[in-house]
């Protein structure tokens, strides 16, 4: 393991572990009260969904195009992030929406391309996982795919009728609750990070292991 | 006579009805900006509380069943692995 990883380990369990009391500190929301609060998990777990579906999808390209096994590697690392941090948004997602709008689910623009995006992450680890052999390029296929929804699902809310918040909550926060969703989205960094390493890393005893099977039988 | 009075007594207050009952369930306008206060405006009748615990739980139970699996995965990989390197050196 780098130098690195240990203080990574130790910041990211840090910031993670602090970020409850951060977010019992931000002020309550006038319309929605204790239940925003869930925004500021929900948000950050989103923002990482996409930004794994990138990380997923151009390591693909890199695959697909300059056949590069490590980049392949990263891309499954990745394309488990999404679905992780997808399920975690899909899950707190409703918990909110349940207090805020009064039902669990409502197949809205953001709400509808969001599980249809973890969806494709999904069928992209199902055919990595039982495709056989060759179908890691179908998944990067699938996986360039996923990648080319994210920026729809992202202005959904700012185009289409939604109940969806939309991505101007962001920016228009106030300093309370600015900084403690920016402590979030900096904890759910270092975690994603943390995570992405790890992930790569067993991909990599993962082949390392095949090479010395392939030894073996020769 | 009646049954028509009563008819159209009928189909004058229904479309009220509708309108109203629709008004009512209509979801709450698009938020553009959260808007902070100091304290929690009046007593809510459904309790946010176990949706906010059940969703920073569900967030840390998530996040550690995915250690969890990582952690296992990895434990079977060395093992393999340290398996195969004694068989490669034994050829």
């Amino acid at each position: 393991m780098s130098r690195v990883f240990v203080p990574l380990v130790f910041v990211a369990l840090v910031l993670f572990a602090s970020a409850p009391l951060v977010v019992a500190n931000a002020p309550f929301e006038q319309t929605m009260g204790l239940v925003q609060k869930i925004f500021y998990y929900h948000v950050p777990s989103a923002m990482l969904m996409f930004v794994s579906a990138f990380v997923c999808g151009i390591a693909s390209a890199l695959y697909l195009f300059r056949r590069s096994a490590v980049a392949d590697r990263v891309a499954v690392a990745a394309g488990e992030l999404v679905v992780l941090f997808g399920l975690i948004v899909l899950v707190t997602g409703p918990l909110w929406a349940r207090k805020a709008w009064g039902v669990w689910w409502e197949w809205d623009a953001r709400l509808t391309s969001s599980l249809l995006l973890w969806m494709i992450f999904v069928a992209y680890l199902l055919v990595r996982r039982f495709g056989g052999p060759g179908s890691e390029k179908l998944a990067g296929a699938m996986a360039l795919f996923g990648m080319a929804n994210v920026p729809f699902v992202y202005v959904s809310v700012n185009y289409w009728r939604t109940l969806h918040p939309k991505t101007s909550v962001v920016m228009t926060l106030t300093p309370g609750m600015r900084g403690a969703f920016w402590f979030c989205v900096a904890a759910f960094v270092a975690l994603y990070v943390l995570l992405l390493t790890v992930r790569k890393r067993l991909e990599d005893r993962r082949a390392t292991v095949e090479q010395l099977y392939l030894a073996t039988e020769e | 006579m009646k049954k028509t009075v009563l008819l159209l007594v009928v189909l004058t207050l229904l479309p009220g009805a509708v309108l109203g009952a629709r008004q009512t369930a209509q979801p709450p306008a698009t938020q553009e900006e959260f808007v902070p206060v100091g304290a929690l405006p009046q007593p809510e009748q459904l309790p946010a509380a176990p949706l906010v615990i059940g969703a920073y739980a569900f967030v840390w139970v998530a996040l550690m069943v995915y250690v969890w699996s990582l952690w296992r995965r990895m434990a079977k990989l060395e093992r393999e692995l340290a398996d195969l390197q004694r068989r490669v050196q034994k050829q």
